[in-house]
């Protein structure tokens, strides 16, 4: 399949109160840019990821708009600091109704 | 019979010496295709969309891509800002704008303050050998910015991957 809600999320589960957290976030997705054409010569619809977004306990810390310019199965590599002990809930959603949500526990000491 | 020798060697000076600066010249811009390249009027419409009627300063952002690139199709692309990353002094946003695709804009992030560091690392496309625009935004309003040249030698978007 070349779209499906697959996703991987790559983060430490445990970490100290403060620490930097780097996060790699990446979903299965073509990407389809809108300017190529078909076999028929027909040009193909544009389907692609429109947005991301990552929440902390609930707290929104880092979002993302995503353009026909970023490469399929898009990896997205960010950072938060760890405040508290919870789950980092990852979402994304794009054209024809694509949406995935993903979500990552982590022990803050 | 000598002065005519001696004006054919000259002509002939003159030829090597002309072809010699055709080739220089090809080669020339052949390592620097940019040269050639001006500023996409899309590129810089988004620019002046994102920033408005503020200054742009140079410099705290570093872009990094990579200076040859065979496959536009995933390209490695980092986006990082200095910044204390307080509470009341972080970067709002980060915009990248590539020259050369049919839609410039590529991607658009939004940081908060618990954002520790303005690091961004993702792949992008890239339609042709270009200059890429990275601007940040920073939380009292100024904006920031850096460019990389690139040459792409296997184009994304229009073409089959």
């Amino acid at each position: 399949m070349s779209k499906t809600s697959h996703t991987k999320i790559t983060m430490p589960n445990m970490a100290k109160k403060g620490e930097i957290l780097e996060i790699r976030a990446i979903a299965q997705h073509d990407m389809e840019t809108g300017f190529r054409y078909g076999d028929d010569g027909k040009m193909i619809p544009r389907d692609i990821i429109r947005f991301f977004s990552c929440s902390y306990n609930g707290v929104e810390v880092f979002k993302m708009d995503l353009y026909p310019g970023m490469g399929a199965n898009p990896l997205i590599v960010f950072t938060t600091v760890a405040t508290e002990t919870g789950t980092l809930e990852f979402k994304w959603s794009g054209d024809n109704g694509y949406e995935a949500i993903d979500q990552s526990s982590i022990t803050v000491s | 019979m000598n002065t005519r020798l001696e004006e054919s060697k000259n002509m002939n000076n003159a030829r090597r010496k002309w072809l010699t600066a055709c080739g220089l010249l090809g080669v020339y811009s052949w390592l620097n295709p940019l040269l050639a390249l001006a500023k996409k009027p899309e590129a810089m419409e988004a620019i002046a969309k994102i920033v408005g009627n503020n200054s742009v300063n140079d410099g705290k952002v570093k872009l990094t891509i990579p200076p040859l690139i065979e496959n536009g199709n995933l390209v490695a692309l980092k986006v990082s800002v200095q910044s204390p990353m307080t509470a009341t002094d972080y970067v709002a946003a980060i915009y990248v704008i590539a020259e050369g695709n049919p839609l410039p804009n590529i991607f658009t992030a939004y940081l908060t303050a618990r954002s520790g560091t303005a690091n961004i690392s993702t792949r992008v496309r890239l339609a042709d050998s270009q200059r890429v625009w990275a601007i940040a935004q920073m939380s009292d309003g100024s904006f920031w910015r850096d460019h990389a040249d690139t040459m792409v030698t296997l184009s994304a978007c229009t073409e089959m991957p």
